[in-house]
This record gives structure tokens, sequence and C-alpha cells, in this order.
């Protein structure tokens, strides 16, 4: 299944902000709006106008991508951030974006190059991680369906079990909540960097069966958060245990997460929960709905867990947890940061990883 | 100085050709190299070998395989060879399979002996085939003076349910000497058998007496959406990858080449030779009782339980007395002699020759093929016609 990120917050543009003068910066803002909107041919307007006395501006251009690609014109998008990974080709963005675009249109053999460019330019850029893992699952079952025949439309197909599933675009621009450098994401990619859990075949027999280690986040898997510096920690003195009632609601919250109780599950997150890559929150239940909604069977087991109280307000529990879907097995350790808000425990954060 | 020169230059040349290997065993030897890097855990190795064998034939399906199972693993964690969701399991199995018959091949040494079941081969024979179904491998054998030299092997897939066939639709390949016996070209056939198609003699005069039935046991090449089929995958057919059926096809003379067809073949040792020299005075012996007239002496060459196919000892010995008696002299002369061990049954061997029959009222020319079975020692006749 292919769900890919288009990377459309621009964090890493900062720095070209920075050169813009705010006036200038205002108009990019309202573009955006404009086509948060959906009012591209307007966005599309003040994208242009801005473009006109400032042809090289980085944030506009991508915008003029990314509404491009709203609009379905893919072959000028395509040309727009080309143009940027040439200009700009230490920013990791309009790669990562092109290789949505080319994976769109099944060329996964440019996406891959695409984001493999991206992360060459910022190792520790999660979003290509994770959209080179969807590429190579849709590579993988190409070649399955290449290797065993299966027709195309045929029940036994693995491409088509993936057809079902759409790009995934977030259409989000410049968050408010913009993803603080490089050090968040390393303990995600200290996650996603290739492992080396022996694979296959036994050198002679092939009869080992194969077994290989989580490479990047698929798909499926569970959102990855970005980890955040921990709450600040207050020792303040704690009446009453509540370990055994976190422990009671993580398991509900893995029980809604298996039943594909969406509605159930996202109860469970706080008001101001900390989104991956600060997407919107409206972004975020959309995407978790979908994947919840897609697999056939989920199974989400929570073991090892070790409860961990920074004060009455605030928690975290650590655990193995166990993801099984349809056609996917993920094993990861989670960390739920709680908070306790009108007497009730919230999901503030949840990270991946060690 | 020049003409050293000149020697250098055509050494130059010579040694590429010598060590070219065709593009089959590189696919093989590439395909191999790919699942020893599966193995060592060296995965980018393992996937840059099967994408550079997919760029040559992206319908090596085995190699697909194993490129989906690579790229997978880079998403997710895999647990089996051949991870695909919803696979057939069969397939899965069958490729399984063929990975590992494919390293088999390649791990063996290329066959230096002489093997047992090519005894000696006719001038008109200028190649020999021999067929070992379990190591899913055909050889291909030069006439290099009467003793066959090794030129080259390949992978192929017999019948779904192995060999030693029995009888018809049992999806078995069948065991024993047989040749090829015509060519089918492209236009005839569907795209299912390839380039064409070599029909073998199955059933040959052994099996008929065995009662083993059956027929339409051809050499064949593959669909043109597949590289190479499981080991087995056949109705009990040879199947080939279609280059290789090509390069051996053009070595292949109809009506005339042997194709041996074992389960597991074997190389020729010091008691093969020795049986060989046994057996080819016997036949020297049995030529010149007959062409003394000794009809007792020429009869006793012939088995108690020999047949003609239709024919038993009892008539055919009187009608060879019939014959004879109306003889005042014979002459015979046996050439282009070719003698095949039979794979499945010990002691039975194939001989094949030309038999120059020239006599005071009769002369013929014929070719001939007799089977003689080594009892307590002594060889005998137990099947002789045309062939």
């Amino acid at each position: 299944m292919i769900m890919l990120k288009l990377f459309s917050r621009a964090a890493a543009l900062g720095m070209l902000l920075a050169i813009t003068i705010p006036a200038q910066a205002d108009d990019i803002q309202d573009a955006n709006k404009l086509f948060k909107q959906g009012l591209n041919t307007q966005a599309m307007d003040k994208v242009n106008a801005f473009l006109a006395t400032k042809p090289k501006d980085a944030q506009a251009r991508f915008l003029k991508g990314l509404i491009l690609a709203d609009q379905g014109n893919t072959a000028e998008a395509i040309t727009v951030f080309s143009s940027l990974t040439q200009d700009y080709p230490e920013l990791p963005e309009p790669y990562n974006n092109l290789a949505v675009l080319y994976a769109g249109q099944g060329q996964y053999e440019k996406a891959k190059e695409q984001l493999e460019m991206a992360i060459r330019t910022n190792p520790t850029y999660a979003t290509a991680h994770e959209n080179l893992g969807d590429i190579y699952a849709k590579m993988a079952s190409q070649a399955y369906d290449r290797a065993l025949q299966l027709e195309k439309s045929g029940p036994n197909s693995s491409a088509n079990a993936n057809t079902k599933t759409k790009l995934a675009l977030i259409r989000e621009l410049f968050s408010k909540n913009p993803r603080t450098g490089a050090k968040p994401a390393a303990a995600v990619v200290a996650e996603a960097a290739p492992a080396s859990a022996p694979v296959a075949v036994s050198s002679v027999a092939v009869t080992t069966p194969v077994s290989a280690p989580v490479s990047a986040p698929a798909a499926a898997a569970p959102v990855m958060t970005p980890v955040q510096a921990k709450p600040t920690v207050t020792v303040a003195a704690v009446n009453a245990d509540p370990s055994a009632e976190l422990l009671s609601s993580t398991k509900e919250w893995a029980a809604a997460w298996s039943a594909k109780n969406s509605k159930k599950y996202l109860t469970f997150y706080a008001k101001d929960f900390k989104t991956p890559d600060g997407i919107s929150r409206s972004a975020w239940e959309a995407q978790r709905k979908q994947r919840i909604a897609v697999p056939k069977s989920i199974h989400v087991e929570v073991r090892d867990a070790k409860v961990k109280v920074v004060d009455d307000k605030h928690a975290s529990v650590s655990f193995k947890q166990t993801y099984r879907a349809s056609h996917l097995n993920v094993i990861s350790n989670k960390t739920l940061d709680w908070v306790k808000a009108d007497g009730q425990w919230l999901i503030a954060e949840e990270r991946s990883g060690k | 100085m020049p003409s050293r020169l000149l020697a250098l230059m055509l050494i130059s040349f010579a040694v590429p050709a010598m060590a070219g290997e065709s593009v089959s065993r590189e696919m093989e030897i590439g395909m191999a190299r790919s699942l020893r890097a599966v193995g060592e855990n060296r995965l980018d190795v393992a996937l840059n070998e099967v994408d550079s064998l997919l760029r040559i034939n992206p319908n090596f399906k085995l190699a697909q395989l194993v490129r989906g199972d690579l790229l997978l693993a880079r998403s997710r964690p895999i647990s089996n060879f051949g991870d695909a969701p919803n696979a057939p399991r069969d397939r899965i199995q069958d490729l399984r399979e063929e990975a590992e018959a494919r390293l088999q091949r390649v791990e063996q040494q290329q066959p230096v002996a002489v093997p047992k079941y090519l005894w000696q081969l006719s001038p008109a024979q200028r190649y020999a085939v021999v067929v070992d179904t379990g190591k899913s491998t055909l050889y291909l054998y030069e006439n290099v003076n009467g003793e066959p030299r090794y030129v080259s092997d390949f992978y192929i897939s017999v019948g779904k349910k192995g060999a030693d066939k029995v009888s018809e639709g049992d999806q078995k390949t069948p065991v024993g000497v047989y040749f090829v016996n015509g060519h089918l070209t492209r236009d005839k056939l569907t795209d299912f058998y390839g380039p064409g198609a070599y029909p073998l003699s199955y059933p040959n005069e052994w099996d008929k007496r065995e009662g083993r039935d059956g027929h339409g046991i051809w050499l064949h090449g593959t669909p043109s959406d597949t590289y190479s089929r499981p080991p087995r995958a056949s109705n009990g057919c040879v199947v080939l990858a279609n280059n290789d059926l090509n390069e051996i096809g053009s070595h292949l003379q109809i009506g005339i080449t042997p194709v041996i067809i074992a389960s597991k073949s074997d190389w020729s040792n010091e008691a093969d030779r020795a049986d060989r020299a046994s057996l080819l005075k016997e036949i020297e012996q049995w030529r010149s009782d007959w062409a003394s007239l000794n009809t007792d002496a020429y009869l006793s060459h012939y088995a108690r339980d020999f047949s003609t196919g239709s024919v038993a000892l009892p008539a055919f010995a009187q009608q060879k007395r019939l014959v004879n008696s109306g003889k005042t002299w014979i002459k015979v002369r046996l050439s282009n002699v070719s003698i095949f061990p039979y794979p499945s049954q010990p002691d039975l061997v194939v001989v094949n020759f030309e038999q120059d029959y020239d006599s005071n009222n009769l002369s013929n020319r014929m070719n001939k093929r007799q089977y003689w079975m080594k009892r307590d020692g002594h060889w005998q006749i137990v099947y002789e016609g045309a062939a």
C-alpha cells in the first residue's frame, strides 16, 4: 500500500524566509491560505505575481509546485520541483515531492532515486525514509507479480491489493509547529536506518525462512513521531499511583486500534496531541482513519509495558508494540506520553524507537 | 618479431572467446551470487545482482521473486522466501526449488569425465545429449573421434511428478535411451513451446515391452513471457530456456542424435570399459556366426525371452533357419555403431548400427537396433529390429 507524504511544510526553507522581506512573506502566507481553502486559481495568481518580482524564491516556487500538483498538472509540477532541486540541491523537500509525483505516475525507479537524493541531502529526513519504504514495498509487489504471474486484476495480485490506496497528499503548508532542525528526526532515523538482521535464504539450500529487519517505516506502520525533548521533570509528590490506570488505558487504546474503531481510538488523544511532523490535527486524524481503515485486520499487542510517572498530571508508558495488519508485521518500541486533563489520561505524544 | 606479435594478438583474441560463458550460464551464476549475498546479509549486493539479471531478461521469475523480497525487506520485516502477500504457496515452492536446483548446478564442477551412458558414438552422431532429471541438467557432448567431449550444460525442467514415466498422463519424464525424432518449428506450435520442439522416440522398444505408454515427450522451449520454468513443471517434456533450446537445436540431428534421460547421471568407470569391450567382442561374434552360416551359433546369441516386439524367439529362430537354408554365402558388415547403456536397467545396452547384408540371393542395407542384456556374464540379444 502506498501513502506517500507530499512534503509541504518546507521547514528547511526557514533560512530562505529570513531573506524575504516581511511584506513578501505575507504574500506567500496569503497564497498559502488561499491554497488551503482550495482556491487554487487565486493562490496561483498570488504566487505568480510574487514570482514576477522574485523569480528565484524557493518558497514561492515550492508552493507553485504544490498548487500545480493539486490541479493535477503533474508534468508542470515536476518541472517546478525539478528546477528547485537544481537551484537548491541542498533542500530535501523538492526531491521528496518529485518522488511522490513520479510514484503517482508509477515511475517507482525515478521516485526511488529522488528519495535517495533527499536522504543524501538530509540523512535524518524521516518523511523521505518513510516514503522510500513505501516505494520499496510497491516495487516489491511489482516484482512479485512478475515472479508469480499474478493477473493484474486477479484476486491474488499483490499490486491489486495496493491499488486501493492512493497517495496521501498533505496540504498543510508552513506548519505553526515547525520541526526544529535535525534532532527530533534523528531519533526516528535511528530506527529507520537499515538494520542488519539476516535475511532470506541460507547460502546453499534456500531453506531458512527469510527474516529481514524493518529498514524504513512502512506505509501502514504506526505513525512515526519525532521524539521531542522530554517534558520538564518537576519532582512532585505523587499521591496515588496511576500506573494501573495508565496500563489499562494503554491496553484500551491498543484494543480500539485493533478493533479498527478509529472513532474510539482517536478519543485517547489529547486536544493538543503533538502530531508527527507537526501536521494539522485534522490532517493527522484523516491519515490515522485511513490507515486504520485500509488493512482488513489489525492486531496491536502491548508487551513489557513500563510506566514512568512524572507528576500527577504527566506520565509515560513505554512498551514493545507488535503491530500486525493484513500484510504487515512491525515490532517497535513505543512510548506514549500521557497527560491528565479533566480527570482523564490522554495521549499527548507518541514516540517510536529506542 | 612480427610473427611473435601476431601470435600474441591471436591469443588475446582467442582467450575471451574461450572464456565466454553463455548468457544463461551468466544468468545462473549471477542468480547464485545474489542468493549467496542474501545468505551473507549483503542485501544491496544481492539486489544489484538481480537487477542486472533482470536487465538481461526481465522474465526470469526467480530473480523477480528475490527482487521482491529484497525490496520488501527494506520496507518491512519479511518472514519467508517469497513473502509476497496472497502469493500462491505452490508457486513460491516451485521457485524455491528452482533456486535450489540452480545453486546446486553452479556449485557443481563442470564434468570432465566421460558419462556412463555414452559408450560409443557413431561417426554420424556429431553430438549427444544426456539429461539428468535429478540435477535439472541437460548435458551436451560433442563426438570427437567416437569419444564424447563435454560442450555445455543447461538448466532444464522436467515432469511435475519427476522421472520414470510409466503411463499416459502420469506427468513424469521417461528414463531411457531415446533419439530426436523430428523438429517442430515455431509456426507449427503455440507460444507455450517457445521457438521450437524436438519430439523424442518415447515410448521406445523397451518401454513398449515393459508396458509403458504415453506419447508426445519433447524437448522444447518456454513461453515468451517466461525465462525458465521450475525444476518440476512439465507434463513429462524436457523444457529449456529459449536461447538454450536454440543453442542445442543447432546441434541436434533428426533421427540420429541420442537423448539419454537418466534420473541420476554417472561417469564411466573401469568396469564400464571392460563391459564395453566384452560387448563389442560379442557383437562381432554374432556377426561372424551369422556370416559363417552357423545358424545354431548365430541363434545362441538370442535370449530365451527375445522378441522383435511382435515375434518371439521360436518363430524368429524358425524364420532364420528357413532363410539361412537358402543361402550359399552371406556377408555382413556393420558400420556406424553406437552403444548406449540403459539408465534405468542395469546390464541393458542399446546398440545401433548400419547393417550391410549381402548374400547369394539378396542384398540390403538397413539401420538396425538391438537391445543386449548381460546375464550371468554373457551378453544376449533381447530385442532386434529396424531402427
